[in-house]
């Protein structure tokens, strides 16, 4: 049985109405997709601004109500958007350490309110937890009875993790932990959760931007671009052996040591407009592959080679 | 508690307001048992006293009632009003507002219509209306005065709970299974209540006004009572002949507004995090220089920052941000500043040309020398000259660093006609040109857009254009790729690339990214805490790194291609540049430090192409 | 833009409807009987009905709002009882004396307070901004009606310069200097707080604004420090100050009743002070509903005006 199952799972942003005329159908942050995530894995998506990940990451965790689709977490159902019923087996970590504290609120308040309201767990355990989970993300107790601006980005993130176990949820989703650390700090952070990963046997939905990143943590790799899924496959070989051309720009374009500057091949860096979205692929203005086929019908993810699927008519061959 | 009285006294406009404050507080709350004689008995005999006279210190109004009080019952009674209808107000505008902004939506839409509408009379027809309605007296002036406003705190906070709301601390505690009544009460309100309290502060003095306004109208309060308000509205008849009946209730409501003015902004400034940093002051046109020592020599270089100190003076605090860094280019050089946040890199970047915002900032030492010529010395007009025209900039968020309500072509042009005479008709074909320079497609349509209809990529090449404008010497480039998508950095590195191999351009380019230095510079200087640690060519320094820091940091960066993999991290934190520790900043986190690394300074050793700064260097150079 | 302002104006149709009601029916809150209230102590039971049907008191409120609100939008806001004519015909008359009073003070507390505001935080913790500092907070904490009654011993009991109260002489006035001679102290006691609320706010948006990165880059590729000031940061600051410019012609609209009054200006504020005392109730909604309506265009034209200086807003 996966840990996660998302099936059509879709968010669609209601616009305004306007004064006159009927209203539009909305905003597509999210097209309908589905995958998996197998317990103890770790599923990396990645995908640059306007991709849809954030919206993924707060509907998955109940914060964001899903307009189409299912998610089921350990076989169990999720269907209304409640952060009190989906926190036991789901937690979230926030990109921004600082700004996920309330800042007029001391780490033990914190800490204690999700053993306080989704375990209802009395107060001389709930110190005893506290303190073992302190000891797990190697914070010193001390630390309990401050106030977050006491604290630094690496630190911060640490508490933020912390809060996360604290609920003893099977599946963490991490949204950008490490984008807003230095790299010596975010190393120290990366470390860490693959150490909780094996200690607690949780399952990971890690969202990043960075491609070296997500490779260094993840088991498989799943590759966003404007709402939809292009690309999934194994960590090892999705970026060395893209077959959407979209992760092979991404690949192309990180900067890499030792490779010289070349501007990737593609067509303008322009996303489509999410007001008027295009009929077929919503990469065929940048793709130099490009055919009318990809301009009128938008492909369907195909497995393509071993445990690997792409959303393209023309996928790259080896 | 004592943090904020402390700081609201170290104002002393704030302290002088309370002192006020508190003395009439005083005096009307002993009023009932002071030997004063009755406000309201008439004694038509006596009218018109003048002050000073026996036994009516004030005077006497047009009945014979004594003045002094009666002022000092008004003054209780417009005390209590004023302050009964600032809570009131408060109190429901502050729930209306933080329910409406914390539901959002529907509810949301429909309480701040109501809201909006009745922020849609000029304020006194609505207390008109009400007082109009329920007619004239002192009660129904302050639910008049309260009503009107409370869409004033509703809309106010309301603004500052959609702000909070969207914070992820909400998510977190929702998360943490808390409902929304606990939510309100124990995450929202604490961060809302001492913008409550500003408000409060600041309206306060505005509401004892409004119903002293209103008392002079004679809608408020009704004879025989007496307020502020009505005193003066009784005494104008007589303003001509006996001034002082006025004079002297009018310089009450003064004292009392402007002492509550006085300490509302005190309080506000306590408790705004904002101002309390001293954040909100203006950034002078150019960095204040206190250079101390020696001016060093001029070189030939094209650009050579000489042992520069930058430092930033808040408070007693001093933070030495560029603590002695010393860095050339010479023309057609790329040269790669590399550091984590903190290292000091961006301020290195802007003492360049006096850019530091300053106060806090202040060059303290060094030199920075154009041609030879010493920028830091340089007066404004001789610095802003070369500013864009010979040494040019670009910065990091490109939707922030451009103006946001002109249009490019605009922008562009007045880079050119800042330091040539050259009309706009010209400029602007220039405009279209340098977009055509930078690759934007569609040129001459781009050039009358606003930056917010361009793409981060397209906004970032304006920027680009905006610093090739005056075909300037040496580019300083703070970071800016990092705002971007990788698919478009890329883009732009090679643009940047291609730029600086086709116009010989000298460019200091700063990041945190060691892919990047790695594909565009021709040499590196690592910073730490303020200073270089490690400087050479780029082959060298990142297959051969010299200083134990750079060697880590290296090994921290994970690389495309890898796999799946535990990562090489640096224990411990870099050192706060408002507290270094004496010999090498980097030696609590270094495995090789030695007694020698944490006492004596530590040089940079080598020559100009290749230098460390360590007693124990990875590499011989 | 056209477009944009047609828009503007269907979305103030239910802003107007909506004050309309709350006037309505804050006004037929009016504890006790509005009849015995208007005829005090002549009132015979005869009277009373009479009176009750010409108000069209008899019919159910919602009925009376319908046929209140019908009429107004054909220009009959009925019949003032106090004073015997049109309701609208006062109604226009004395607008037109506050237009001219609020509407040059309006002027005046924008352009000083700007002006103020802009020196202050380009001087900041300079002598002039101290200064200026100084004066508008003497400025806001004074009550307008104070000022102005210490203006009238100053400027026109001592020093006789000014005529002391009214619109125009008595006697052989009438004529352009004749209105601005009597309007110099009104407007000024009228404008004095508003100045401060500008110039204060004014400073700190420009001091917001001039932190801003795109400060920063007008500085770096060269821009002259006096056009940073008075171009890039004066009109990104005026994003923020135009609408409280808005906000404050409310509060000059309000500061005139009592101007008004100390001046003996015969203007509608002063008129709905008088209707209220004599509970002359149709003069009292007659005259807010229309004073509001102007305001409420006043805003609208507020609005494109900030659109017009932002391109960012959607028109």
């Amino acid at each position: 049985m996966p840990a996660l199952k998302v099936d059509n799972l879709a968010k669609t942003f209601a616009l305004k109405k306007p004064l006159f005329g009927a209203a539009s159908t909305g905003v597509r942050a999210v097209r309908p997709m589905s995958f998996q995530v197998q317990s103890g894995e770790t599923l990396g998506v990645v995908g640059e601004s306007g991709c849809g990940k954030s919206t993924l990451a707060r509907m998955l965790v109940g914060l964001l109500d899903a307009s189409e689709g299912k998610i089921e977490i350990e076989g169990k159902a999720l269907d209304n958007a409640d952060p009190a019923k989906f926190g036991k087996l789901i937690q979230y970590v926030f990109q921004d350490p600082n700004s996920s504290l309330n800042p007029r609120k001391t780490i033990r308040q914190v800490m204690e309110a999700p053993l306080k309201r989704l375990h209802g767990m009395p107060r001389s355990e709930r110190e005893a937890r506290v303190s073992q989970i302190f000891a797990s993300v190697n914070l010193r107790e001390e630390f309990l009875e401050r106030y977050p601006h006491e604290f630094s980005g690496g630190q911060a993130q640490r508490i933020g993790i912390a809060r996360a176990l604290a609920a003893n949820p099977r599946i963490i989703v991490l949204d950008e932990p490490v984008s807003a650390l230095d790299v010596s700090v975010q190393a120290q952070v990366l470390n860490l959760l693959a150490d909780l990963k094996t200690e607690f046997g949780l399952t990971y939905l890690f969202i990043t931007h960075d491609l070296a990143v997500v490779e260094a943590v993840s088991d498989r790799i799943m590759v966003l671009y404007f709402g939809s899924v292009v690309e999934i496959g194994d960590a090892r070989r999705i970026f060395a052996n893209p077959r959407h051309p979209y992760t092979k720009l991404l690949a192309e374009s990180a900067p890499v040591v030792g490779r010289p500057l070349t501007a990737p091949e593609q067509k303008g860096t322009e996303l489509p407009d999410p007001l008027n979205p295009p009929l077929g692929c919503a990469f065929a203005g940048r793709c130099p592959n490009a055919t009318d086929l990809c301009r009128t019908q938008e492909p369907e993810l195909e497995p393509v080679g071993e445990d690997q699927l792409a959303a393209c008519h023309h996928p790259i061959q080896d | 508690m004592t943090a904020f009285l402390k700081l609201l006294f170290r104002n002393r406009l704030a302290a002088l307001g309370a002192v006020v404050l508190s003395a009439v507080l005083i005096l009307v709350l002993l009023t009932p048992v002071l030997p004063l004689q009755n406000p309201d008995i008439t004694a038509t005999a006596d009218r018109f006293q003048k002050p000073f006279t026996e036994g009516h210190l004030l005077g006497t109004d047009h009945l014979g009632r004594d003045l002094l009080s009666r002022l000092l019952h008004g003054t209780r009674l417009s005390l209590a009003v004023g302050i009964a209808a600032a809570l009131i107000a408060a109190t429901i505008g502050s729930a209306i507002g933080i329910v409406a902004g914390y539901f959002g939506g529907r509810a949301d839409n429909i309480i701040m219509r109501g809201v909006d509408m009745l922020m849609a009379f000029p304020y006194i027809l609505l207390a008109l209306v009400i007082v109009a309605a329920l007619g004239p007296g002192l009660m129904n002036a302050l639910i008049a005065v309260a009503a009107v406003n409370v869409p004033f705190f509703a809309r106010n906070i309301r603004g500052i709970t959609v702000g909070l709301a969207g914070r992820e601390f909400i998510d977190a505690a929702r998360l943490a299974g808390m409902g929304h009544i606990r939510i309100i009460l124990t995450e929202l309100l604490p961060n809302v209540l001492p913008v409550i309290i500003i408000a409060m502060s600041t309206t306060v003095g505005w509401m004892i006004l409004e119903t002293a306004g209103l008392s002079f109208l004679g809608l408020g309060s009704q004879p025989p009572q007496a307020d502020l308000g009505s005193m003066l509205g009784e005494a104008r008849s007589a303003l001509i002949s006996h001034p002082h009946t006025s004079v002297v209730p009018g310089i009450m409501i003064f004292l009392i507004v402007m002492s509550i003015n006085l300490l509302g902004d005190g309080v506000r400034d306590a408790l705004d995090p904002r101002l309390r940093s001293g954040a909100l002051s203006r950034p002078r046109a150019m960095t204040l220089v206190e250079r101390k020592g020696e001016v060093p020599a001029p070189t030939d270089d094209l650009l050579a920052i000489q042992d520069l100190q930058t430092q930033f003076h808040v408070g007693d605090r001093v933070y030495r941000a560029v603590g002695g860094v010393s860095l050339s280019v010479k023309a057609g050089e790329c040269l790669g500043v590399i550091g984590e946040s903190g290292s000091g890199k961006s301020v290195t970047a802007l003492s360049v040309m006096g850019l530091v915002a300053s106060p806090p900032g202040v060059i303290t030492g060094g030199a920075v020398r154009f041609q030879g010529e010493d920028l830091i010395g340089a007066s404004y007009e001789s610095l802003r000259q070369k500013r864009g025209d010979r040494v040019a900039y670009i910065f990091q968020d490109p939707l922030s660093t451009l103006h946001p309500l002109y249009r490019v072509g605009r922008q562009l042009s007045e880079a050119i006609q800042s330091h040539h005479d050259i009309p706009t008709a010209e400029t602007q074909a220039r405009a279209v040109q340098l977009l055509r320079d930078v690759r934007i497609p569609n040129a001459e349509a781009r050039v009358d857009n606003y930056p917010h209809e361009l793409s981060g990529g397209m906004r970032q090449r304006v920027g680009i254009a905006m610093a090739l404008a005056n075909e300037p010497d040496v580019i300083i480039a703070d970071e800016p790729t990092t705002a971007l998508d990788v698919t478009v950095q890329a883009q732009i590195l090679s643009l940047l690339d291609d730029l600086q191999r086709e116009r010989g351009l000298a460019i200091i380019f700063i990041t945190h990214d060691f892919g990047v230095v790695a594909q565009l510079c021709d040499r590196i200087a690592v910073m730490y805490a303020g200073r270089i640690v490690e400087e050479g060519p780029t082959p060298s320094v990142l297959e051969a790194p010299a200083h134990p820091y750079t060697k880590r940091l290296i090994a921290c960066v994970p690389e495309l291609g890898g796999g799946q993999r535990a990562l090489a991290a640096i224990p411990g934190l870099p050192p706060l540049v408002d507290d270094l520790p004496p010999g090498c900043a980097f030696a609590s986190r270094c495995e090789k430090a030695q007694e020698t690394c944490r006492t004596g300074e530590v040089m940079l050793k080598g020559d100009a192409s290749r230098a460390v700064r360590c007693h124990y260097p990875e590499e011989a150079i | 833009m056209g477009g944009y302002i047609v828009k503007r104006l269907v979305s103030a149709v239910p802003v107007l409807l909506g004050i309309t009601i709350i006037v309505f029916l804050i006004m037929s809150l009016i504890p006790g009987d509005p009849a015995t209230a208007i005829l005090g102590s002549y009132a015979t039971p005869e009277n009373m009905e009479k009176l009750n049907r010409d108000l069209g008191l008899d019919k159910p409120v919602i009925t009376r709002y319908f046929i209140w609100i019908t009429n107004m939008l054909t220009g009959d806001f009925g019949r003032s009882y106090s004073l015997n004519r049109p309701v609208i015909d006062e109604v226009l008359e004395r607008f037109n004396a506050t237009l001219i009073l609020a509407g040059t003070a309006f002027v005046l507390c924008s352009v000083l307070g700007i002006l103020a505001g802009v020196v202050s935080a380009a001087r900041q913790y300079g002598v002039a901004d101290k200064i200026i500092t100084f004066v508008v907070l003497i400025g806001i904490s004074v009550p307008a009606f104070f000022l102005g009654m210490m203006m009238i011993l100053l400027f026109a009991v001592n020093l006789r310069w000014l005529p002391v109260s009214g619109m125009y002489a008595i006697y052989g006035g009438g004529d352009l200097p004749d209105l601005l001679r009597h309007l110099i102290m009104p407007a000024l006691a009228l404008a004095a707080v508003a100045t401060g609320v500008i110039a204060r706010l004014s400073r700190s948006a420009m001091l917001e604004v001039l932190r801003q990165d795109f400060i920063r880059t007008a500085r770096a590729k060269g821009v002259p420090e006096r056009r940073v000031i008075m171009g890039h940061a004066l009109r990104a600051a005026m994003v923020s100050i135009i609408p409280v410019l808005g906000i404050q012609a409310g509060f000059v609209l309000s500061g005139a009743v009592y101007i008004e009054i100390v001046f003996q200006w015969p203007g509608v504020g002063r008129m709905l002070v008088d209707a209220i005392l004599k509970r002359d109730l149709l003069l009292v909604q007659g005259g807010v509903v229309f004073v509001a309506a102007c305001y409420v265009l006043f805003n609208i034209a507020v609005d494109v005006a900030q659109s017009l200086l932002d391109p960012r807003i959607k028109t």
